[in-house]
This record gives C-alpha cells, sequence and structure tokens, in this order.
C-alpha cells in the first residue's frame, strides 16, 4: 500500500477557524469606529456650538423644588441629589406596583379558572377591557377621578380621627420621630429572619416526625414581637404628630399625594391583567393528570392546587411575568404626564435648566437599564430556584 | 404616547446634532433663501403669543415677528412654518438645525446666552412671573402663600423663580409639576392646586381662555421675577443674529417714528433722515444685512409696527401696555439703536 501523500496544509484564510474570527473581528471594529466617530464628532459640534458638557452640572445647586420626597431635599440641594429623589420615587412606585400587581393578578387569574359563573364573567370583563385600554389614558382617567371627584382640601372628607381625604392626597397621622424607631425596624429585620428559621425547622421536623406544627401564629409573633419589646422598652412613645388644617392646606402627619396615587393605580391594574392571563395559562398548562393525581392521592382541591399545581405553574409562569415588571418598571415614566416627580420629570426639569441633554437622557437610560436588569437578574436567580430537580 | 415622541423628537434632534457637520454655520440666511421659507420654533399655544386658530392660523405677538422676519428676509410673509415646541423641546430643536429661530415666549438668561450654543436677539416682551389664586380664597398678597400647594409646568425658569422667591421669603410650598402646560392648567382649574404660577402675561392669557369663570380668580400684585422674552437664534452665525436683532430695532424705530402698517407706502416721501434710512429711500442698510433695501418696508407692510403688533395681538387678552413693554420715549424700556 501506498501511504497517501499528506495534504499540503491549506492556506491559513482557507481556514474557517481563522476567518470566522477575521468576520468577528472586523464586525467589532466596525462597530467600535461607528462608536468613536459618534461620539467625537458629537464633541466636536457641542464644543463648536459652544454648548456646555460633561456631568459637572451634577455637583451644582439645582434650585427648584421636587413635590414629594423619601429623603430630604430643597432648592438648595444638588442635581445629583434631586436625581437620587427622582430614581428613589421611581423605585418607590416600580416596587410596591410590582407587589401589588403580583397579588391582584395571581387572584384574577385564579379568579378566571374558578367554577363560579359570575366571578369568571367578572375576571374576565376586568382583563380584557384594562388590557385594551392605553396605559397613559388609564392614567389620565384615575387622575381626573381623584382629583375631580374628591372635595377640595378645604371640605376635606375626615374618614378616620385624624385622617383625611381631599384632592391632596390622603393625610394621615404619622409617629413622632423617636430615638426608639431605628432599634425598633431592626427588630423587625431580627423578627424577620427568626421567622424564616422557624419555617425550616418547621418544615424539617414535619419531614422527620410527620407532625404539621403551627405556622401562622408563631411566625407573626417571631416577626412583630421583637419591635413590639423594643417599643415597650424604649418607653412606649405613642406621641402622634396629626396633619392639622392651616390656611391652605394641611401641615403635619404623613400623606399620600394623588399624583403617587393614580400613577400606583393605574400601573397596579394594567399590569395585574397580564399578570392574570400569565397566572391562568400556566396553571391550565398543568397536565390535568396532576390534578386527578393529587385527587386519587386524597387532597383537597385547595391543598392540591397549592402543592401540586401552582408549583408546576409558576416555572410557566416566571418568564413571562418577568416582562410584565419590567414594563411596569418601564410605564412607571408616564408619570410625568399627571405630575408625578419620577426620575423622568426630575430629568426633564433638570435638562431644561442646564440644557446639556445628551447627559441628562445618558443618566435616564443608564438608570432605566440598570433597574430592568436588576429586575432580570433576580427574576432568574429565583426562576432557578423553583425549576424542576430532576432527581 | 407623548412621552415617546418627546424622545423620538430628542432621538432625532440628538442624531442631527451628531451627523450635521459644520456646514450650518453662517448659513442659515442661505439656508432660508434656498428652502423658501423661515421655519419658526413657536410654543405650543399661549394667547396673545402663539396661538393657532381651529383652521390651522396661527397668531400672536410671537407669531407675528416671524411673519415679519419672512417678509423682510423673503418679501412674503406667509413664507413660515410654525413648528410648535415644548418647553423641553425648544432648545434642543434650535440647537440642532430643526428651526431657525425660537419666538416662543423664552427668557433670556446668563445660563441660557453662555452655555446652550444659542443667543438672545433683542426683547419683544418684558414680563415677569406672578401668582393666581381662587378669589375665595382670601388671599391679597403672595406673602401669605407659605405651605400652599402650586401648579406649575415644568422646564421653565419660572420652577427656579418660584424656589427662589419662597425661599427668600422664608416659605414653604408643594410644587406640582406637569410636564405640558393643559395639565397643568387643568389641575389648577380642578382645585388640585391653591395657586398657580407663571408669567404674568401667560397669567393673562389663560384667564382669558381657559378659566371656566375668570371672576372666580384674581391675580396677585406681586412680579416675583424680570423675564425679557425675545426671539433666540443659534450660536455661530453672526449674519443672522443680526439679522433677527435689528428687525426688532427696526420694528421698534418705526413705532417711534410713526411709521404704521397703513402709511408706509406715503411714508416713503417722507423728509426725516431716520425714516428715509429705516424704509431703504436712501442708505444702504437693508444691503449691509444681507438683505434687500426694502427688508424693513415689507416687515412693516406684512404685520406693522411695534406698537401695532402688541394692540393686535396682547391688548385683546387683557394686557394693557403700560411699564417696560412702552417705547423709552414713554418711560418703557423700547429702545432701537440707531439705524445708521
Amino acid at each position: 500500500m501506498v501511504s497517501p501523500a499528506t495534504p499540503a496544509p491549506a492556506a491559513i484564510w482557507r481556514n474557517q477557524r481563522f476567518r470566522l474570527v477575521l468576520y468577528q473581528a472586523a464586525a467589532l471594529l466596525l462597530v467600535i469606529a461607528i462608536g468613536a466617530y459618534l461620539v467625537s464628532n458629537t464633541l466636536a459640534n457641542l464644543e463648536e456650538r459652544s454648548i456646555r458638557t460633561g456631568f459637572g452640572f451634577l455637583s451644582r445647586e439645582a434650585g427648584f423644588r421636587i413635590g414629594e420626597s423619601v429623603i430630604p431635599y430643597d432648592a438648595s440641594s444638588s442635581y445629583g441629589r434631586a436625581y437620587v429623589v427622582g430614581i428613589l420615587n421611581t423605585l418607590r412606585v416600580s416596587i410596591l406596583g410590582i407587589v401589588l400587581a403580583t397579588l391582584i393578578g395571581v387572584l384574577v387569574g385564579m379568579a378566571r379558572l374558578s367554577r363560579n359563573w359570575l366571578v369568571v364573567r367578572l375576571a374576565s370583563l376586568y382583563v380584557e377591557m384594562v388590557r385594551n385600554v392605553p396605559l397613559l389614558l388609564q392614567l389620565f382617567f384615575w387622575y381626573t377621578m381623584i382629583t375631580g371627584l374628591l372635595p377640595s382640601v378645604r371640605q376635606a372628607v375626615q374618614l378616620l380621627p385624624g385622617v383625611y381625604l381631599s384632592k391632596s392626597g390622603l393625610m394621615f397621622p404619622a409617629p413622632v420621630p423617636h430615638p426608639g424607631h431605628p432599634y425598633m425596624a431592626a427588630a423587625f429585620v431580627i423578627g424577620c429572619g427568626l421567622a424564616w428559621g422557624y419555617r425550616g425547622w418547621a418544615r424539617r421536623r414535619q419531614e422527620a416526625t410527620g407532625q404539621v406544627p403551627k405556622l401562622l401564629l408563631p411566625s407573626l409573633g417571631l416577626i412583630f414581637g421583637p419591635p413590639l419589646l423594643v417599643w415597650l422598652a424604649s418607653g412606649a412613645p405613642t406621641a402622634l404628630d396629626v396633619p392639622a388644617f392651616t390656611r391652605f392646606t394641611f401641615r403635619g402627619g404623613n400623606s399620600i399625594t394623588p399624583e403617587f396615587l393614580s400613577l400606583l393605580a393605574g400601573l397596579v391594574l394594567y399590569t395585574a391583567a397580564f399578570i392574570a392571563e400569565n397566572v391562568r395559562g400556566g396553571i391550565q398548562a398543568v397536565p390535568r393528570g396532576q390534578n386527578e393525581a393529587a385527587a386519587a392521592l386524597g387532597l383537597r382541591r385547595g391543598t392540591a392546587l397549592r402543592l401540586v399545581v401552582l408549583p408546576q405553574a409558576l416555572r410557566i409562569v416566571i418568564p413571562p411575568t418577568t416582562n410584565q415588571y419590567l414594563n411596569l418598571a418601564k410605564n412607571s415614566s408616564l408619570a410625568v404626564a399627571i405630575g408625578y416627580p419620577d426620575l423622568v420629570a426630575v430629568t426633564n426639569t433638570s435638562l431644561n435648566q442646564n440644557g446639556q441633554a445628551i447627559e441628562c437622557i445618558a443618566i435616564m437610560m443608564g438608570v432605566y437599564l440598570t433597574i430592568s436588569l436588576s429586575i432580570s437578574v433576580v427574576m432568574n436567580v429565583y426562576d432557578r430556584y423553583v425549576a424542576l430537580v430532576e432527581r | 404616547m407623548r412621552n415617546k415622541t418627546l424622545y423620538a423628537r430628542l432621538f432625532i434632534a440628538f442624531t442631527v446634532a451628531v451627523l450635521t457637520g459644520s456646514a450650518h454655520a453662517g448659513k442659515t440666511l442661505d439656508a432660508v433663501l434656498a428652502r423658501g421659507d423661515v421655519r419658526c420654533g413657536v410654543s405650543t399655544g399661549v394667547a396673545g403669543f402663539a396661538i393657532a386658530d381651529s383652521a390651522g392660523n396661527w397668531t400672536g405677538l410671537d407669531t407675528d415677528f416671524c411673519r415679519g422676519l419672512a417678509a423682510a428676509v423673503l418679501g412674503d410673509a406667509a413664507k413660515v412654518t410654525f413648528v410648535p415646541l415644548s418647553a423641553q423641546q425648544r432648545f434642543t430643536a434650535l440647537q440642532s438645525g430643526e428651526v431657525d429661530l425660537l419666538s416662543r415666549n423664552t427668557t433670556w438668561t446668563l445660563t441660557r446666552d453662555a452655555s446652550l450654543g444659542l443667543m438672545f436677539a433683542g426683547v419683544t416682551f418684558y414680563d415677569g412671573q406672578g401668582f393666581m389664586v381662587p378669589g375665595d380664597l382670601g388671599v391679597q398678597s403672595a406673602t401669605e402663600l407659605d405651605g400652599a400647594e402650586v401648579c406649575v409646568q415644568t422646564g421653565t425658569t419660572t420652577e427656579l423663580n418660584l424656589a427662589d422667591y419662597f425661599r427668600a421669603n422664608n416659605m414653604n410650598f408643594k410644587p406640582v409639576v406637569f410636564e405640558n402646560l393643559e395639565e397643568s392648567i387643568s389641575a389648577f382649574f380642578n382645585g388640585r392646586c391653591q395657586v398657580y404660577t407663571t408669567d404674568r402675561s401667560g397669567l393673562a392669557a389663560i384667564l382669558a381662555v381657559d378659566a371656566p369663570n375668570p371672576d372666580d380668580y384674581v391675580i396677585l400684585p406681586e412680579t416675583i421675577s424680570k423675564e425679557p422674552l425675545g426671539p433666540v437664534v443659534r450660536r455661530g452665525d453672526d449674519d443672522w443674529f443680526t439679522i433677527v436683532k435689528w428687525l426688532v430695532y427696526a420694528l421698534i424705530e418705526a413705532e417711534e417714528k410713526g411709521v404704521t402698517q397703513a402709511n408706509v407706502a406715503s411714508m416713503m416721501d417722507s423728509q426725516d433722515p431716520v425714516v428715509k434710512r429705516l424704509l431703504g429711500v436712501s442708505g444702504d442698510m437693508g444691503t449691509k444685512l444681507g438683505l434687500g433695501n426694502s427688508w424693513a418696508v415689507q416687515a412693516i407692510q406684512a404685520v406693522g409696527n411695534y406698537g401695532e403688533v402688541y394692540d393686535r395681538n396682547v391688548l385683546p387678552i387683557g394686557l394693557a401696555r403700560t411699564g417696560s413693554n412702552r417705547l423709552w420715549t414713554q418711560g418703557g424700556l423700547m429702545y432701537a439703536m440707531p439705524l445708521r
């Protein structure tokens, strides 16, 4: 046998691997070149028109007020702090919105599968109506309802002693700040940790002995007991800052503004309709056999739903629901239309005062990107946590 | 949705800013002549200054200035494209070349003049910020407003003046800030706030046009800021800047010399050397600006002198011509530099 001649090594540009790398490198270079051109040209144009650039403005005095803030802020604070106020306002409405939308969404989703004719129709009506009307219109609707129907602040309705409802929002008493409060908050966190630990212990005990320890009451005790003890130890301060009417509006206490309330209502009801559909789809996607098997084991309908159906449905529900959470966070930017001072509102104002549109928009984009990616990461981690563990 | 269009516009403006080279500098007049129209950025609707009627015809002091400019430059007052711009869009639109000038109740401030790539070409209206409250509150003075909720539109000097005024007087307030004018006005008339604030001209316009019952509201006596409003052009085009600036002066000079829309033809025979230079009978003032020598005649024929523009547009919303807005000869601040 004649051994086959070893083929001459192919030229390097005929190597598939080499060519793939080459193409990708070329594409990358092109992108970088375009990016560099855009940046340098923008800077040159801004320079030529003597438009100020850079992020130096963040440390300068903002000079404008913001309607509501969770941290101390006034007109002499910096632009940077104004941005933080805006970001916190966005996060406040987003996080609360996600929690409430999830609760309502799950309830409505299950209601659509109920055996009660009326409940099914009502849930369907809600979903179809809310899902098919643009969110901005719904926000205007809620805002007009609240500011149009409620009495003016001088004729505010007293709901409870010290609690007033009017066009200016819901005013309610707040505890007068006391040195014991931070410790109460710490005790609350510790209590939550204890309750979590107790839950783990209860599960292990159930697995080991078959006995089911009581869960609800001891958990509540563990969560609220420590702060209560700290409260008693710090002398049981009961002083309340009750809102009192001054010449124009209420002073003191705490308040929820109609802007926040309308935005929250709009976002929650809109997003909940989509989540409800995700939940319904997820539950219906669990094979019927699972339900029948649960029934055959003698589980009641509720227990079967909780222990057999929902855990499996969850895996189907989570990815599309993550999308809805992202939508809710981004839709919160519509706040600007009804006067809620979210990140977009603050950006708009500062953009106008200092004229640095590119920097301001870049900050806003960066913040929304960060919020969205954070939601994605958290939801992906949770998704992995509830994923089917193959044994 | 409103926001999306805003960002789309900002994005376009940004792209334009990025992609256009230096071709613009010094070329606005050429571009206007080549295009055959003046692109004029105006407000989205302030009675007396720039407001469109149901047929889409714009009227107002700001829009008349643009018509006069089109007449001076192109010889035809109709060759104007009005671009309604919100407070946030206006500077970006001008910077990026979307409009040739802003004639849009914009306050002349140092920051805007020095750091936004713009230049203010003159003052066509001296304004000041004021407060409006429902009459039944019994408020007599702005110094009583401690603790009130104030409705205000975003993106204006108004927001800063408001904070400054309350800070200076050691008072507290809660702003409710809206993105657009209509929302902020309806929130106030709905009773969401006890106070509405903007320039006094704006208050008069709102009271005249938007108030359900104008007698129920009062404008407080205090004027808390100086708001000189006037046309703005892009920085870096000195020729165009000079044209816009001198058109303001020409309209004021015409009023001072008694040249009106009606008598401008007969005034061509005037023996007053200033009138002769203004109307291009003698000298070459228009040519120096790069325009025809009858530039001022065309503008005056189209819109009249400054006083006529004021009386036609601003008087009907209930703002009498008092104080700074009168001619300097009558104790006001309207003063044209010498046309020679």
